[in-house]
Parts: C-alpha cells; structure tokens; sequence
C-alpha cells in the first residue's frame, strides 16, 4: 500500500494547528480549531482507503490493488455532516455568550472559585466543642458561645477561638 | 425464514424514539399532546425491550440484526445480547420517570419561562434513540453515530434556555465532547487502516493477528475516546463543571446515562476487542485514582448539584476497577454496578429537583429544616444516599462485595491497594451523603452559614410555624418515588439480577455468543479463546456454559 505523503504531512499539520487553536481562550479560535481538528480527522479516514487515482467500482474481475476502497469515503462524509452540524451549534452558542456576557472567552466558573477560596477551617465541622451538661446556661457562662458565635456572624474565621477583648 | 424472533424488532427501540421526535417538533404549540406523544412513544419502547429482554433471558445468547439484508461484515448489524437488552430496559425506565418527573415541572405551571418546553421533548426522545444505538451498534462506526445522536441532543439539553451560566458550562462541554469523538473516530479510522472492517464481531477475529504494539495503540485510543465520555479520572475534570448548570432533570438523565455509555464501550472494547491484559494495571491505578480524587472533590462543595457530580465521578471508577481486574466475578459485578448506579444516581439528582422545588436552592449554605420541611423528600433522599454510600441491605452493597471479592481473587499487590481504595471511598461516600443530609435535613435553618441571606423563604416560614408557600407537587414526588422503589427493588430482586450479570458476563468473556451471532458458527469457533486464557479471567476452560466450548480446553 503506497500512502501520499503530502496528505499526510497536511494531516500531521492540521492536527497540530488545531491543537494549538483549541488550547486558546477565545471562542471563535476554539471553533475554528475544532473545525480544523475534525477535518484532520477526515483526512486520516480517507488516507486510510489507499492511493489516490482508482476507481471505486468493483467487479469481482478485478483485482485487489485496482480499485480504491469506498467505505472511507462514506465514513467521512458522515463525520462531515456531523461536525457540520456540531459547529453550526457552537457558532450560536458564542453568538449567545457574545450577547451575555460581551466576551469572545470561555468564562470562569464562579462555583470553582468560591470553593478553591474557601479556608479549610470550617467552624461548623471542625470546631471543638465542650461538654455541656446544662442547656439553660447564660451566655457568660456557656462553654460553647464561642463557637456559636463564630458561625453566625462570620462562617468562614479561620479559628472559632475566643480572643481578648471579644464580649465574653 | 418464516418464524420472526423479536429480536428483529430490535431497530425499533431506535427508530420509534426518532419518529416520535418528529410528530413532537410538529405538535410545538401544543405542550400537552406532545408530552402524551413522548410518553406513549417511550411507553411503547419500553415494552419492545422488556419483551427482548425476557427474550435474550429465556433463550440466552446474543442474537444480531442484519440491516438492509447484507452479510454481517459489509452490511450495520445491531446486537442484542444480555448485556445490552439489560441497558436497553434500565435505560428506557430511567429515561421515562425522569421524563414525567419533568412534564410535570414544565406543565403543570409556569414556574421556569425560560425553559423552551417546545424542543425540550423531541430532544429528549432523540437522545434516547442515540443511547438506545450505541447500547445496539455491532460496529465501531455506528457507534461512534449513537454516540454523535446522544451528544447532540445532550448539547441543546444542557444549554436549553440559554442562560449565562448553561452558555458558559455549555461551551467547555460541547468542546470536550467534540475532542472526544474526534479521538474516537481517529481511532477507528486507524482501525480501519489496520484491519479494513469496523464490524466488531470481525474485529474481534483480526485485531488478535496484528503487531501487539499496534494492537496496544489502538486499544489506547479507544479508551482515551471512550473515558472522557465516561469520566474516568484524568479526562473527568469536564463532568462537575457541565452538569450541574443543567435544569434537574436533564442533570439526572446526563449522570445516569451518558457516562454510562462511556463506561458500556469500555467494558466491550475491554471483553470483545481487546481480551488481554496488558492495559490492566493502567486501568487499575486510574480506577483507583478516579474513586479517591472525585470524592475528595465531592468533599468541599457547597451545592448539592455539584456534590453529587464528584461522586458520580468517584464511582465511575468501581466500574473501570470491575472490568480492570479481568476476572469473571469482577465483570459480574461491574454489570450489577452499572445498573445499581444509573437508578441511584438518576433518583438523588431527582431528589435534588424536588428539594429546589420547594426551597428555591441547592445550595448547601443555605439550607435546612428540610425535615420539618417535608419528612417526605427526606426519606426519599435518606434511602439512595444509603444505597451509594454501600449500607448493608441495599443494592449498592451487594454491587460493591462483588467488586472486592472481584479485587480479592485477582490477588495482585495493586489489587488489594484498590480493594483498600474502594473501601475508603464507599466510607467518604457516606461521609458526603451524611455531611448534605445533616445539613439540609436536620440542622435548623438558622445554623446556616449564609448570614446575609440566611436560610430560604421556605425554611424560614416553617420555623415560624407559618403556612408554607408550596407542597410537593405530586407529579414531581411520584416518578421520584417511583424510581426510588425502583432502586429498593434491585435490592430485593439482586439475586436473579445477579445470576442474570453472571450469565452476561459469562458470553462477554467467552465472545463466541456475540460473534456467533453476528459472523455464523464457523467464525465463533475460530474465534474461540484458548483456555489459558479463559483461565486469565478466572474461569475453566472446560466447564463452557452456554457455549460450545471444546472440551479438551481444561487442563488444569
């Protein structure tokens, strides 16, 4: 089997580019570099059906080597119908964000920030707290206030230690 | 060929979903007759397979489907085997209750106007035509087509309404997704150079004969294509991040089944394709590091959604650990698993809904009360959360025993490191359950951490012993409660279920049933494994059941 190596080098390349496009921030480059990675795709299907030039007509009078196989050629033409339409929908979903948020960029998440922010002292898990025997108790007196306290005004102290001149 | 098996029908559960689709776009201003078309059409699929699995579990076997009256390797064969009629059903009865559990959200008021109810429907019935192909595809092509169908009608699902945050979680999906399937088809164009077919049947007779470097690059690229689909750790960051945007339902549908697809592929390409063992250490440490590194991230969240995205993470890797260790009652096991996994998974994103229903938020810090709330979703969340969490009587348990006996019988060093990890993670599982179930349910609103905006409308009127604004609405609670019953019913049914995974694993192994089946007795006998083979996956070579095997295969 002979295999073109200009088609191949282009694939070699195509691939490349599309990687490199795809690890962009902006969206239209990341169609354009998932467009590019599909076509590259394609390109190895119909590399893989042989040498360029044969006919795909086959009559069992003919021998292997002279007729090009035509199953590639129907695989990737369903790949490109499919990626037609995949990259119609992600040309309407950069429309959509462009109309949003008047940026051409994948946007942060907000959750995953609030969440690498977050301390990891959380006083409602992890706080200390003593035995109370009595559930009467003043605040003076309450062994625990302190805790208590740390959740409800500030939830996110990274101690719940009482400190010199708090109110108790 | 006068007699017709049902298991010609097996196009339809296909093909109906499609044509439903369509009488669905076309009743658009219409919402009610579309939701009755949906259902009556999932109704009617539902029973097809039904009907094929009792078929498949009364004669046993695989049995295939020429499309278009071409020979197996040239013409679209679809398969029906045990394996997959059992996803078929499991799939279709998810699939439904969810779909009611949304109709009845969507219809029964006009709480969320941004939801287009009018493409939500037929894109649901759509994406379960592009399942319903991949679980049927007797070959890698028609494959990556189901997965294409279900990918598509995932990105409209996931970004439906088109708010800011589904854009932007849509935009990171729809690429990842795109990558995905492009490695896919790279792999199978590969394939395809190497051997000239993409039949799966006959591939499993050709991949044996090539170069076992080659054999191990293809088989890299069709699990590198398949676990991103399935999450499996390195390629799972995309999951957490994508799903929880998506309104209730879709995000219940997406965890039960889309991943499950994923890991449906890699449990054929692992048994058919390639039978060796030579990526099971691999598949064992990313096992390993799936379940630990997706709970740990299920850990430190503040919204439900996103807790159980980690988890489900987290326990996509029991399943890659079943099939890593390559033995029989390993594969058993993962089968059990797969199906415990979509109903328990699918049922607490439901739960999730209802708690958002009557409270406005999913957010960890500002719930509570919920128990005085409505004991009702509490119990309805307390009995899967146990399930995943592997409490004794539930399903979820009997599924993990089987994967650490699994672990336990392989006997391998790394073996019993993952047999210690799926210990810990089935712990730090009950450890999440319990950390949103003591928070939302039990603790009084005004413990909450939120100071500014503490507690929702709904807990607060509760704690002030006022009317609260809403009920659970019983269209809501009842596919819920369904599919929790669903759930219970595994349990009480895991005996015959796991007799029936046992048999199904059993014709994976052995692979003659499926080729059988697709390629004709002359092929199954070639494709014969030898029986230090069958041995390598822990069963005799002589006992066969169910398959001609030839009986001087057992020496041991």
């Amino acid at each position: 089997m002979t295999i073109d190596a200009i088609l191949l080098i282009m694939m070699g390349v195509m691939f490349a580019a599309a990687i490199y496009l795809l690890l962009d921030r902006t969206l239209t480059r990341i169609m354009f570099g998932l467009m590019m990675f599909t076509n590259a795709a394609n390109l190895l299907i119909i590399i893989m059906a042989g040498p360029a030039g044969l006919p795909p007509i086959f009559r069992d009078d003919i021998a292997a080597d002279e007729y090009l196989d035509p199953l590639p050629q129907a695989l990737t033409l369903t790949s490109i119908v499919i990626s037609f339409a995949v990259t119609a929908f992600i040309l309407a979903l950069i429309y959509r964000s462009w109309v949003l948020a008047r940026r051409d960029e994948v946007q942060v998440d907000i959750e995953d920030i609030q969440v690498a922010e977050q301390p990891t002292y959380d006083a409602e898990d992890d706080a200390l707290i003593a035995d109370e025997a009595s559930e009467f108790l003043e605040d003076h007196e309450d062994p625990n206030i302190y805790y208590e306290y740390t959740t409800e005004t500030n939830p996110n102290v990274d101690s719940a230690e009482p400190k010199e001149g708090d109110r108790w | 060929m006068i007699d017709i098996s049902v298991v010609e029908l097996a196009p339809l559960s296909v093909l109906l979903p499609i044509l439903g689709a369509a009488i669905a776009f076309t009743l658009v201003r219409k919402p009610v007759s579309q939701v009755a078309v949906t259902l009556s059409t999932l109704a009617i699929t539902l029973a097809l397979e039904i009907w094929l699995l009792i078929d498949v579990w009364i004669h046993g076997g695989a049995e295939a489907v020429l499309l278009g009256g071409w020979e197996a390797p040239i013409g679209i064969v679809l398969v029906v085997d045990r394996f997959s009629a059992l996803m078929l059903v499991v799939s279709s009865v998810v699939v439904m209750l969810v779909l009611l559990f949304s109709s009845a959200q969507g219809v029964g008021s006009d709480e969320s106007p941004q939801q287009p109810v009018s493409i939500f429907h037929p894109t649901f019935l759509i994406l379960t035509a592009g399942v319903s192909n991949a679980f049927l595809a007797g070959d890698l092509f028609n494959l990556y087509v189901g997965f294409e169908i279900l990918l598509t009608a995932s990105y409209v699902l996931l970004t439906i309404g088109g708010t800011g945050p589904r854009v932007r979680a849509g935009v990171t999906y729809v690429v990842v997704s795109v990558v995905s399937s492009v490695v896919f088809l790279v792999a199978i164009a590969m394939i395809y150079g190497a051997t000239g077919t993409v039949n799966m049947a006959d591939l499993a007779m050709k991949l044996g004969d090539l170069d076992p470097d080659l054999q191990q690059l293809l088989h890299l690229m069709l699990l590198v294509g398949f676990g991103i689909k399935a999450a499996v750790f390195p390629l799972s960051f995309w999951l957490p991040d994508s799903y929880p945007t998506a309104p209730a339902p879709v995000t219940a549908v997406f965890a039960g089944l889309l991943t499950k697809v994923g890991v449906y592929a890699i449990i054929r390409t692992e048994t058919l394709l390639f039978p060796g063992d030579r990526v099971n250490s691999l598949l064992l440490v990313i096992s390993g590091l799936t379940m630990i590194v997706g709970i740990l991230g299920a850990l430190v969240q503040f919204d439900i959604k996103r807790v159980l995205s980690f988890t489900l993470v987290s326990h996509i890797g029991y399943m890659i650990f079943g099939v890593a260790v390559s033995n029989h009652i390993g594969l058993t096991a993962t089968v059990f698993y797969v199906v415990h996994h979509i109903t328990i998974q699918t049922a607490l994103f439901l739960v999730t809904g209802l708690i958002e229903y009557r409270t406005g938020s999913a957010n960890l810090d500002r719930l509570g009360s919920m128990l005085k709330i409505s004991p009702l979703v509490a119990i309805l969340y307390i009995i899967p959360a146990l399930n995943l969490g592997g409490i004794p009587p539930f399903s979820g348990f009997i599924g993990k025993v089987g994967l650490v006996q699994a672990g336990v019988a392989n006997g391998s060093g790394l073996a019993w490191v993952l047999v210690a990890a799926s210990i810990i993670t089935s712990l730090l599982t009950l450890l999440v359950m319990m950390r949103i179930w003591s928070r939302v349910f039990w603790r009084p609103i005004e413990d909450s951490e939120d100071p500014a905006m503490r507690g929702t409308e709904e807990a607060k009127r509760v704690d002030q012993r006022k009317k609260p604004l809403r009920k659970d609405s019983p269209g809501l609670v009842a596919p819920t409660v369904a599919l929790v019953t669903v759930g219970v019913a595994l349990t009480v049914v895991a005996g015959p279920l796991f007799e029936f995974a046992d048999e199904a694993a059993d014709d994976m192994i052995h692979r003659t049933p499926y080729i059988q089946a697709v390629l004709g007795d002359e092929a199954a006998q070639q494709a014969q494994l030898e029986a230090d083979q069958l041995e390598a996956w822990g069963i005799e070579g002589s006992d066969g059941a169910g398959t001609s095997q030839d009986s001087e295969g057992g020496t041991n």
